[in-house]
């Protein structure tokens, strides 16, 4: 205790004297000098010499490597000797590749090669391509409207035909509105990044289309996969994003899924995802590309598939270019969603209008799905036939939803590579189509499709094939399969 | 007729003296742009409205107290400022944009009147509707009504191959029309082979990205659309921009570029591509090809030319810039372009040589994840560079293409008479006309229409929030008359809305220069 109270005392005992003896020095030249009768102690003076010392360093310059930016010379070498890459890679044989051409509509048959063919590569699941309704109405829209919209919705471009599209489809889903864009591919690449901005986070199925894909890219939000239509994948995310982030109450949350997957055919549980996204409190939005006017009772899609109030999902989007039979795209949901989009969504503002011929035919498609639910149940048997008819295949398997118009066959066994995988299913195709004039046609894969499912044979059922059209599908695919696989 | 006189002629006279009072004002327009006393009133104004704005949404605020919250957890859909300027801005002149039209988007059309009972939160269509002069679609050559060639093969094709082929373009969706279609194209724009996509949007945004990658860089225009935009962003590659349209910029950009290659590693750049339109729909200017062309030829860098507007629309017989100003296509290497306006179709194209269409096809997702173009659309595109080349049997489209030409330049030169500031180069159909200030973008607008004029008012996010603009689009369906009531029409609204910048009849140019732009 002693020593405790000591050394401190010392200390400021030993300071005072120092501080004494220092101003006592100080003082001594000084002690008595007085200018304009004040007294200038020793402090002043020290004080002086420093602002001098002061204002001299402040006037010295900085430090600072000398800079010695490149000479108009250097410059001109350093471009002259650049060489750029050329603009595209060498041409190899897989890009020379030709594809069918069509001599006739793309409907349930066609003429490929002079050869008539039974076609499984259009998803025109309803069979409404060539629909006489449809013609009617397009034809009468032609004669109207003229064929394009010369300009964007914004400026002149909105042709009523359009506005009455928009209430046709919402009224036909029950939700408030929907907004129509130009093109199926452009709708999720433009919806998305309307509602997800840098910072923002959105939990995506691995299997989404390059569509979903590039709009992800472009929204900058931070994204996060879970494993290919996996629920408990799903979860396991939902719980650790929500987790990690402590911010994460306050940022917009989307899980982004696909209702029948493009690239795979599986289709997406609409009811458990609603669970999840309720008990997490996540935003759903929902490409029903491939299942709207498929899936449900009366082709309503995949809330009706499950019964699941359409409400409970925020942004539904599809393509016409389907089911529809028409071109185009569309998104629906809530009057705030729908309106929104309309002045922030690039694909929309910026692109000019569907033409209004398409906009027809997809009311009239409507109408006819209306009309006709028998038309979706002859689909589903159809489905259901194609996807029962190739169970037990040498070499390939069922890789789709039994309910789903996409059937999807992938390898039991990889090649090893995508390349090698991709040229044997192709060969299958031709084989199939050239020996046994059905046209069935394989993924394609770009380089920027960061998808990493694995790749197989599409095969798009309609309405309008008939039992044996299905029949002869099965048969030659089992055909050629066997001796391809036979090894 | 008085106004037959003006134009033509003393352009036709002296066009070097035209051309140059026009660059004179374009300059001016230029320094005096953002620094102008109407710019600094349209930035009092929107401090206007935005602080009106905030007062009512801290009012709502209060209002909104008792009702409960309907977030319950969820962040708010729509972002502040973003949603902030649709409701408190874009909502009140709402009615003058998306104006909807019951008939072709022709010379004349038919706009359906709308009504609104809350304040223009919601419009309702009528039965009502007015026969306007249209001034605002993209109906470069009047390919948007039927037409005696096109239309009846339009509709024939439609019954062979249906509205669609429900197929992408690799799987079922390629007929021999599609084949057909990219033959005539390449013929057209002058290159080996085409590609054809669906649409004009997704074809820039789908294929930059292909096209260059990581290490790779983009320079593009400070104008230049929001697809390249969203293209180039989608590609990964590093983006720079130039000041709009000075190739000077562009060289300064290019040296500095190669001289310190990819940022941080300062290895070189993979590739360079340089992106321009030919011409800017915002701005109605042409592209300085020319000039742009040989730099690039200089520095070694890819020039990827985007004719969305050009395509049919200007050049003696409708090929776009590349024939207006003098430039061979073979030292364009990309050439994009749409069908939705001088064709009077939808989608788009890219123009090449024969490799890079045969790496497009197997790599751009365009091509391979969507819809294949819809058959009467594609017929539409074919018969309609049929008529502008003549192999209809008729010089239609020759004189579709002299009209425009003549139409354009007279209507501009009457408008810069009348002392609008009028924005853009001769020879091109897009004249936008100041308006600065957000006021006066719904008083021209629906003054205008009163009259039975249509034009197009742009605003943002189609132009910076303060440069407001009417956007009008010559067509060649437009006749001398139609053309003499708009600039009456136009001419009258201008003085009641107080846009005439300049003052009207500059007798001199010089003498023009020196003044300070009036409001």
């Amino acid at each position: 205790m002693d020593l405790a109270n000591y050394v401190p005392g010392a200390f400021t005992g030993l300071f005072k004297n120092v501080t004494e003896l220092i101003t006592f020095a100080y003082d001594v030249p000084f002690a008595r000098a007085v200018v304009f009768g004040v007294h200038i102690g020793g402090h002043l003076f020290v004080e002086g010499l420093l602002l001098v010392v002061i204002i001299f360093l402040l006037s010295q310059k900085s430090y600072k490597p000398p800079k010695r930016p490149l000479t108009t010379k250097e410059i001109d070498e350093l471009c002259d000797e650049w060489v750029p890459e050329s603009l595209i890679p060498p041409v190899t044989d897989e890009m020379k590749r030709e594809v069918p051409v069509l001599l006739s509509a793309a409907g349930p048959r066609t003429i490929i090669n002079g050869k008539e063919v039974v076609n499984f590569a259009s998803a025109n699941y309803l069979g409404l391509m060539g629909h006489e309704k449809l013609l009617n109405s397009c034809t009468s829209s032609l004669e109207k409207y003229g064929v394009g919209s010369c300009g964007p919705r914004q400026f002149y471009g909105t042709i009523d035909v359009h506005l009455d599209c928009e209430t046709r489809i919402a009224e036909f889903l029950g939700t408030p509105d929907s907004i129509l864009y130009s093109y199926g591919l452009s709708t999720m690449f433009s919806a998305i990044p309307a509602f997800s901005k840098k910072g923002d986070i959105i939990v995506v199925d691995e299997g989404v289309h390059w569509g979903i894909q590039n709009g992800l890219y472009l929204s900058r939000s931070t994204i996060v996969y879970f494993k290919h239509n996996d629920m408990q994948s799903l979860q396991s995310t939902l719980e650790k994003v929500t987790q990690d982030n402590k911010r994460a109450k306050k940022l917009r949350r989307y899980i982004v899924v696909e209702a029948v997957y493009q690239n795979s055919g599986q289709i997406a549980p609409l009811d458990e995802i609603i669970q999840l996204k309720e008990k997490y409190k996540f935003r759903v939005l929902l490409d029903e590309s491939n299942s709207f006017g498929v899936l449900g009772k009366s082709g309503r899609g995949l809330t009706e598939h499950y019964h699941v109030p359409v409400d409970k999902v925020d942004i539904i989007t599809a393509a016409m270019g389907h089911a529809l039979a028409s071109e185009g795209g569309f998104c629906t949901g809530s009057h705030r969603v729908v309106d929104h989009q309309r002045l922030s969504s690039s694909g929309y503002v910026f692109s000019a209008s569907l033409p209004p011929y398409l906009a027809s035919a997809a009311i009239a498609a409507i109408d006819v799905i209306e009309e006709n639910p028998q038309l979706i149940t002859k689909l589903r048997d159809n489905s259901k036939i194609l996807s029962t008819g190739l169970l037990g295949m040498q070499g390939l398997e069922l890789a789709s939803d039994i309910m789903s118009p996409l059937v999807f066959l992938r390898l039991k066994k990889s090649t090893g590579s995508l390349k090698s995988d991709l040229q044997l299913l192709e060969d299958l195709a031709d084989r199939v189509l050239k020996e046994h004039s059905v046209f069935v046609t394989t993924s394609k894969r770009s380089f920027v499709d960061k998808c990493n499912l694995p790749v197989g044979i599409k095969i798009y059922v309609s309405a309008a094939h008939t039992e044996s059209d299905l029949q002869k599908a099965c048969e030659s695919l089992k055909i050629v399969a066997a001796s391809l696989f036979s090894d | 007729m008085e106004f037959a006189n003006g134009g033509i002629i003393t352009h036709d006279k002296d066009p070097s003296k035209a051309e140059n009072q026009i660059a004179s004002r374009n300059q001016n327009f230029r320094r005096s742009g953002p620094s102008s006393p109407a710019v600094h009133f349209a930035d009092i104004r929107y401090g206007l409205l935005f602080a009106f704005g905030q007062l009512r949404d801290f009012f709502r605020k209060f209002i909104d107290w008792w009702k409960a919250s309907n977030l319950q957890g969820y962040a708010p859909i729509c972002l502040g400022l973003e949603d902030f300027y649709i409701r408190r801005l874009y909502l009140r002149i709402q009615d003058c944009f998306g104006r909807p039209i019951s008939s072709p988007p022709d010379a004349w059309f038919d706009v359906v009147e709308r009504v609104s009972n809350d304040n223009n939160k919601t419009l309702k269509r009528t039965a009502k509707i007015s026969r306007c002069l249209n001034l605002g679609s993209y109906n470069y050559l009047g390919f948007a009504a039927a037409d005696e060639y096109c239309t009846p093969r339009v509709t024939e094709t439609m019954q062979r191959y249906s509205a669609s082929t429900c197929s992408t373009r690799v799987e079922g969706g390629t007929t021999a029309l599609h084949v057909e279609l990219e033959q005539v194209v390449a013929d057209f724009v002058g290159k080996p082979a085409a590609m054809v996509t669906g649409m004009g949007y997704v074809t820039n945004s789908a294929i930059l990205p292909v096209l260059v990658r990581n290490g790779g860089l983009i320079i593009s225009d400070s104008l230049n659309h929001n697809s390249i935009v969203n293209g180039a962003r989608g590609s990964g590659a590093s983006i720079r921009v130039f000041q709009h349209n000075t190739p000077s910029h562009l060289e300064r950009v290019l040296r500095e570029q190669i001289a310190e290659g990819q940022p941080r590693t300062h290895r070189p750049w993979k590739k360079i591509i340089v992106v321009v339109e030919g011409i800017y729909s915002m701005e109605g200017e042409l592209c300085k090809l020319p000039e742009i062309v040989s730099i690039c030829k200089k520095y070694k860098a890819y020039v990827y030319l985007d004719e969305a507007h050009s395509i049919g629309a200007v050049g003696k017989t409708g090929r776009g810039v590349c024939e207006l100003l003098g430039v061979d296509t073979a030292d364009v290497d990309i050439m994009m372009g749409t069908f939705t306006k001088s064709f009077g179709s939808c989608g788009g194209y890219i123009a090449g040589s024969k490799e890079l269409i045969q790496y497009l096809k197997y790599t751009c997702p365009a091509h391979l994840y969507a819809t294949s173009i819809s058959p009467p659309a594609a017929q539409q595109i074919i018969s309609a560079i049929k008529v502008i080349l003549g192999k209809d049997g008729s010089s239609r489209g020759a004189q579709k293409l002299a009209q425009i030409r003549e139409n354009s330049n007279y209507f501009r030169s009457e408008l810069q008479k009348m002392g609008f500031e009028v924005l853009g180069d001769n020879d091109s159909p897009v004249m936008p006309i100041m308006l600065y200030n957000p006021a006066k973008i719904p008083a021209f607008s629906r003054e205008c229409l009163k009259q039975n004029v249509a034009v197009v008012t742009v605003a943002f996010p189609a132009t910076p929030l303060l440069l407001a603009r009417a956007r009008i689009c010559i067509s060649a369906a437009h006749t001398r008359e139609d053309m003499v009531k708009a600039l009456e029409v136009i001419s009258r609204v201008g003085d009641l809305v107080g846009i005439k910048y300049f003052p009207a009849e500059p007798k001199k140019p010089e003498l023009e220069e020196g003044r300070k732009k009036v409001e």
